[in-house]
C-alpha cells in the first residue's frame, strides 16, 4: 500500500516523526522548531505529541544549540539540530568542523549529531537564505553530508541519518519542500548513505547532479533526447562519502561527463569529481569533462539577477550539446 | 560552620595538588630534553583550582577540563601516564597520538568530555551533556572551565545562555588567572570581577581565592549541589595566577615582576602546607611519606610513558568515522514512557506570565528592583559557607545599590 503524494517537506517531517516515536534517544532542537513547528512547518505536530524535553525551542544560538547536541549525544542521545536557514551554519561553523567532526578521530569519541536546514536558490530569498554550504563540509573529514533530490530519498535518509553514529549534514532543497511530491510506501524503509542512484539511463554521455538541479538535469535530459541524445543522469544523494563506483561506472559506460551543480562554480563537487574521474577512468573519456554551475557569486535576490546566477535546463542542454560533439 | 572535609581528604587534597606540581615539573623536564612533540601548557601557580573544583564532584558527574586543568584530569582518575604520553605523541597515549596536551576524555569510565583548542566551544557541549543527564534522569551535573580570555568568545555567551534559560544542572570554573597569552584580564574584560558577568545571565555566581585548596572545595561543593537541585547553572570565579608563560616558549616577560611576587607570596601548596601544619592536620612524617609516593609515582608512570612507542603511520588513516567500532546507548534512569507519546504529549502553547508592558515606568522599575534582589537571594553573588575564609566578598549588598542608581 502507498501513501499518496507525500511532499519532500512532509516525508522529512515524517522521517523525524517515525524515528521519534521509535526511540525515546531522538530529540529535536532548534529556533522555532516547538510551538511554531518551525519557520517551513517542517517540524509541525512534533512538540504536540512529544512534548517539551524532546522538542526545545533554543535561544538564538546556532553555536549553542550544535555544542549542546553534541554535548547530549555523549550520553546516547540522538539529537537533531535544526538551522532555522542553512546559510546559519556559518555562524557554528566551528563547533561543526573543529568540535563534532574531529571528534571521533582524536578521542575515540562519537558524535551522532543531525545538522539539517534549508538549503538552495531559486525562491529568491537573496544573498543570506539561498546558500548551498556543501562544500566546505565536503572538505571536513568526519563529517557526512547528505543532499536528497526527491522525498522518498528525502525520508529514506534522514532516518538513516539519526541512526548513523557519525555528525550528518543534513541538506534540504527548500525549492524542492512543496514542488515535488510522490507515492511512499506506507512501511519502513530507510535509504542508505553513501549509495548515488542512476535517475535515467543512457549511453551518449552522463549527467552528474544533486538536490533540485536533478530535476532541472532530467527536464534537460527530455529535451537532449528529442535530439536523440541520451543522457544517463545520476542522483549524487550523498556528497560526503562519494559513490566512486556508481560515477566510474557511469563514465565507462558513456565515456563523456557533465556535471551539473547550484553550488557556485570554484571549489564546487565538479571540480573533485572531475579530478576522480581523471585519476580512474582517463582512458575512457571521449571529451572534456565540462560543468554547468552557479556563477561565482553571493545569491543575488532580484529575479533577473537569481536567473541569471542559476543553472537552468537550457544552459545544460546547450553544454551537454557541446560534449555530445566529441 | 565546620569544613565538611575530613582530615583524610585534608591530605588527599594535597597529595593531588603534589601530583599535579610534581608531574608539571617532570613535564618540564621532558620538554628540555626535547620528548615534548610540542608545546608545553602548565598549570603552576592554579593547582588548588584544578584540584578543588573536580574534587566537589561526584562519581557520576560530568568534566570537560581544560588545557592547564591537569590537577582535575588527575582528580578525576587519569594517570599521570595518560598525559606524558600525550605530550610525547606515543602510541600508549589515550589518542593513541593522534592529539596531544589535555585533549583526550573518556566517555565510558571517567565521564570527561575531551577540550578542544578553540576557547568556549566546551561550555555548550557541557550545556548538552547536563541537558541530556537530566532528560535521562541521571541526577548528574557537568562541570568545565574557561579562563579570563576565554570569557570573550561568543561561545561562552551562547553557552551560558542556553544552559541557563534550560536551567542546566551545570557548573561553570571562570578561571580567571589574570592573562590570556600575553594579554592582561582588564583587556578582555573591563570588569573587576568576571562573576559579575553571571547577573547577566540571571544565574547564581560565587568568588572564591583560586589558590586556597579548601576554599575551593567549599564554594564548589556548594556551586555543584546548588546546580544538582535544579536552580539552574552556577558560576565560580576563582581568583589566581599564571605563574609562568602562556606555554614553555614564552618567557612572560609582560608580566609586571611585582605580580609574580605578589602570587609567589600566595603559592596554592605553600599556603596549604602551613595551613595543614598550622590546624594540626598532619605530621611531618606524612608530609614525607605523601611527597615519596608522588615521587615514587611520578617515576613509576614516567618509565611507563616513556617506553611507550610511538604510533604506526597507517593509524593515520583509521578512524576519521565511527562505523560500527562502538555501540551507543543512553543510561536511562528514568521511565522511557514518560517521553513517549502519550504521556509527553503536550498542548503545545507557550504560558507567556510577563507581556513585558512598560504602561506603568515606576512600578515596572520597582518590579525590576525587586526582582534582583530576590534572584540575589536565590543566587547571585552568594556569600559560600564561612568556612571558605577566603571566598566570596559579600557582593549582593553592592549589587542591589548598584541597581537602584540606575533606574
Amino acid at each position: 500500500m502507498n501513501v499518496a503524494e507525500t511532499t519532500y517537506l512532509e516525508a522529512i517531517r515524517q522521517a523525524m516523526f517515525e524515528e521519534m516515536d521509535r526511540d525515546p534517544a531522538v530529540v529535536l532542537m532548534g529556533e522555532d522548531v516547538g510551538v511554531y513547528g518551525g519557520a517551513f512547518k517542517v517540524s509541525a505536530g512534533l512538540l504536540e505529541r512529544f512534548g517539551w524535553e524532546r522538542v526545545i525551542d533554543t535561544p538564538i544560538s546556532e553555536t549553542a544549540i550544535i555544542g549542546a547536541a553534541v554535548g547530549m549525544s555523549y550520553l546516547g542521545l540522538r539529537p537533531i539540530a535544526e538551522m532555522q536557514f542553512i546559510d546559519f551554519i556559518a555562524c557554528c561553523f566551528n563547533q561543526i568542523t573543529n568540535y563534532a567532526a574531529k571528534s571521533h578521530y582524536r578521542w575515540g569519541a562519537p558524535a551522532p549529531i543531525v545538522v539539517r536546514g534549508p538549503s538552495g536558490g531559486g525562491v529568491h530569498g537573496g544573498p543570506f537564505h539561498s546558500a548551498n554550504p556543501e562544500m566546505y563540509f565536503v572538505h571536513t573529514p568526519g563529517l557526512k553530508v547528505i543532499c536528497p533530490a526527491t522525498a522518498y530519498d528525502a525520508k529514506g535518509l534522514l532516518k538513516s541519518a539519526i541512526r548513523d553514529n557519525n555528525p550528518v549534514l543534513f541538506f534540504e532543497h527548500k525549492f524542492l519542500y512543496r514542488r515535488i511530491k510522490e507515492d511512499l510506501p506506507a512501511g519502513e524503509y530507510t535509504v542508505p548513505i553513501g549509495k548515488a542512484a542512476v535517475r535515467r539511463e543512457g549511453a551518449d554521455l552522463t549527467i552528474i547532479s544533486y538536490a533540485a538541479m536533478l530535476h532541472t538535469s532530467l527536464e534537460a535530459a527530455a529535451e537532449l533526447a528529442k535530439d536523440g541524445i541520451e543522457a544517463e543522469v545520476i542522483d549524487l544523494r550523498t556528497l560526503l562519502p562519494l559513490d566512486r563506483e556508481t560515477i566510474l561506472a557511469s563514465v565507462k559506460k558513456t565515456s563523456k561527463l557533465l556535471i551539473v551543480h547550484e553550488d557556485t562554480r570554484t571549489g564546487g563537487i565538479a571540480g573533485e569529481i572531475a579530478a576522480l574521474v581523471t585519476e580512474s577512468a582517463f582512458e575512457n573519456l571521449d571529451g572534456p569533462i565540462l560543468r554547468v554551475t552557479s556563477l561565482d557569486t553571493p545569491v543575488p535576490y532580484s529575479p533577473p539577477l537569481e536567473e541569471r546566477f542559476l543553472p537552468n535546463a537550457a544552459k545544460i542542454v546547450a553544454a551537454a550539446r557541446e560534449l555530445a560533439r566529441y | 560552620m565546620a569544613s565538611t572535609l575530613t582530615r583524610e581528604q585534608h591530605l588527599e587534597l594535597y597529595y593531588w595538588m603534589q601530583l599535579n606540581r610534581q608531574l608539571e615539573e617532570q613535564m618540564v623536564k621532558l620538554f628540555r630534553q626535547n620528548k615534548v612533540v610540542g608545546g608545553l601548557y602548565t598549570s603552576l601557580g592554579q593547582e588548588a583550582t584544578s584540584v578543588g573544583t573536580a574534587y566537589a564532584l561526584g562519581p557520576g558527574d560530568w568534566i570537560a577540563p581544560m588545557i592547564r586543568n591537569i590537577g582535575s584530569l588527575l582528580v578525576r582518575g587519569f594517570k599521570p601516564r595518560d598525559i606524558l604520553t600525550q605530550y610525547m605523541a606515543r602510541y600508549t597515549s589515550p589518542t593513541l597520538g593522534k592529539d596531544g596536551t589535555s585533549h583526550f576524555g573518556d566517555l565510558k569510565e571517567k565521564h570527561t568530555v575531551s577540550p578542544i583548542s578553540m576557547l568556549g566551544d566546551l561550555i555548550p557541549v557541557m550545556t548538552g551533556v547536563a541537558m541530556a543527564g537530566r532528560y535521562l534522569g541521571q541526577k548528574i551535573v557537568a562541570m568545565t572551565w574557561i579562563g579570563d580570555g576565554g570569557s570573550s568568545t561568543g561561545a561562552f555567551h551562547e553557552g551560558l545562555n542556553l544552559a541557563a534559560v534550560q536551567k542546566a544542572p551545570f557548573v561553570l570554573v571562570v578561571e580567571n588567572n589574570q592573562w590570556a597569552y600575553s594579554t592582561p584580564v582588564a583587556r578582555q574584560v573591563p570588569l573587576r570581577d568576571l562573576a559579575d558577568r553571571a547577573r547577566a545571565y540571571g544565574i547564581a555566581s560565587y568568588i572564591v581565592d583560586g589558590n586556597d585548596v579548601t576554599a575551593v572545595v567549599e564554594t564548589s561543593r556548594q556551586a555543584v549541589e546548588r546546580a544538582r537541585g535544579g536552580d539552574g547553572p552556577v558560576l565560580i570565579e576563582a581568583k589566581t595566577m599564571r605563574m609562568q608563560g602562556h606555554a614553555q616558549h614564552d618567557a612572560a616577560e609582560y608580566v609586571p615582576k611585582e605580580m609574580f611576587e605578589y602570587w609567589k607570596a600566595r603559592d596554592p601548596l605553600v599556603l596549604y602546607e602551613k595551613s595543614l601544619n598550622e590546624r594540626k592536620l598532619w605530621t611531618a612524617a606524612q608530609k614525607k611519606e605523601i611527597d615519596a609516593r608522588v615521587a615514587r609515582e611520578i617515576a613509576a608512570e614516567l618509565a611507563i610513558a616513556e617506553s611507550g612507542p610511538f604510533p604506526p603511520p597507517e593509524l593515520a588513516e583509521q578512524g576519521v568515522y565511527c562505523d560500527g567500532c562502538h555501540t551507543i546507548s543512553a543510561d536511562w534512569k528514568r521511565p522511557k514512557e514518560e517521553l513517549m507519546p502519550p504521556r509527553a504529549s503536550v498542548n503545545p502553547n507557550w504560558t507567556v506570565g510577563d507581556f513585558g508592558a512598560l504602561e506603568n515606568g515606576a512600578k515596572s522599575a520597582a518590579r525590576a528592583v525587586a526582582n534582583v534582589s530576590s534572584r540575589e537571594q536565590s543566587g547571585n553573588g552568594d556569600r559560600p559557607a564561612p568556612a571558605a575564609k577566603s571566598a566570596a566578598k559579600p557582593k549582593a549588598a553592592k549589587k542591589s545599590a548598584r541597581a537602584k542608581a540606575g533606574r
